[in-house]
């Protein structure tokens, strides 16, 4: 009975238990960062890759695609954390930017995306061929997914990709996304992102809005705004070039 | 009132979005182009406008510094509801190509950083 209740008012509250796994989730993550690191590696940083981790568990356990939101105890998790919220908060962070530092940085973080988009794209198209992909919807639609993850089955849809082709698309974007999350905080003392203009620049040659979102969170949460800015631009410039101008660039090359 | 600042928010983001629609089915890609980005703009430049109207007051500002401060806990949320598994488990194409994709990513950023800053390259300084 007593469970019951408490299941039932767990599922019926769900973005309010999301607070208490989330507010929890930061908890034990600040904890490991102050005893086990010594704070070398910052607690967001932690709570974000402890979060990754459950959301694999999550995805084995319930055979789901939604990490822990596919517990119904947890479903709130996936509200939360879901792009409604997430672009919310994303937005709020402008709030106290510099202004000034993002127009002298326009057009190099404008550049930065097509380039961002150019570089990816090529990448997971050398890869993909490299794999044995012959024919240019194949190699387009992989490498417009080591763009971003919706890239790819943007673009293998348009061009009609095989289902195959189109999911592993998705998955080379994954990769990316949770790569960046992890391991921007690490990178970044090395490639100099301690600044405004360094951040317009890497979300605009990253491009995963959440990578970008969680990296940036775990390195500097300042420098949020001026990343998240620019890499709000990369999708929708990689679906514009990807099935267009990079699509037929391949196929030429491909002698198709 | 703290609610002027969540409205303030909320409008700056459907205004955004709704821009990125339209700039999106403008150029025809089946993608919000922006929309965000374009809301956060418009987020700074209203509340950078001189104008007395328009100041929020510093009670109306939690209400926005509220969600900005939610950031990094809805990031973590996110990262719960990722697809961990999806990503890992369909072979080595994906991985490499992911992998790949984000070191050459992250090579370019001193070099844009510097064209931004219009100082040369290190060869040419040597």
């Amino acid at each position: 009975m007593i469970e019951d209740a408490f299941t039932r008012v767990l599922t019926a509250n769900s973005i309010i238990t999301a607070f208490v796994f989330v507010g929890g989730l930061t908890w034990i993550s600040y904890l490991i960062s102050t005893r086990l690191t010594r704070g070398h590696i910052h607690g967001s940083a932690i709570a974000i890759t402890l979060g990754l981790v459950l959301a694999y568990f999550g995805g084995v356990l319930t055979g789901g695609s939604k990490g822990v939101a596919d517990y119904s105890l947890l479903a709130g998790v996936g509200i939360l954390g879901g792009a409604m919220f997430r672009d919310f908060a994303i937005v709020a962070t402008a709030f106290g930017a510099d202004l000034g530092a993002i127009k002298k940085a326009g057009f190099v973080a404008a550049l930065s995306v097509v380039l961002g988009v150019i570089l990816s794209f090529t990448v997971g198209a050398v890869v993909a061929v490299a794999f044995g992909y012959h024919d240019a919807v194949s190699i387009t639609t992989i490498g417009a997914g080591a763009a971003t993850y919706i890239v790819g089955p943007v673009t293998g849809t348009a061009l009609g990709a095989g289902s195959d082709v189109i999911a592993l698309s998705v998955a080379a974007g994954l990769i990316k996304s949770v790569l960046v999350m992890v391991a921007t905080p690490f990178i970044a003392p090395k490639i100099g992102l301690d600044n405004p203009q360094s951040a317009l620049i890497y979300g605009g040659l990253m491009g995963t809005t959440s990578g970008v979102a969680g990296g940036l969170a775990a390195t500097d949460p300042k420098l949020v705004p001026y990343g998240a800015m620019t890499a709000t631009f990369y999708t929708g410039v990689g679906c514009l070039l990807a099935p267009s101008v990079l699509f037929l660039l391949v196929r030429a090359l491909m002698g198709q | 009132m703290v609610v002027y600042g969540v409205a303030l928010l909320a409008l700056c983001m459907l205004v955004g979005i709704f821009l990125g629609e339209l700039l999106g089915s403008l150029i025809g890609v089946q993608a919000n182009v922006g929309g965000v980005g374009i809301a956060m703009l418009l987020l700074l430049i209203l509340t950078n406008l001189s104008s007395h109207k328009l100041k929020l007051n510093p009670v109306s500002k939690t209400g926005v510094a509220f969600w900005s401060a939610m950031y990094i806990p809805i990031v973590v949320a996110m990262a719960a509801k990722q697809n961990v598994v999806a990503a890992l488990s369909s072979g080595w194409l994906a991985v490499v190509a992911g992998v790949a994709a984000v070191i050459v990513s992250f090579a370019m950023i001193p070099v844009m950083a510097r064209l931004g800053s219009g100082k040369p390259a290190p060869e040419d300084e040597a």
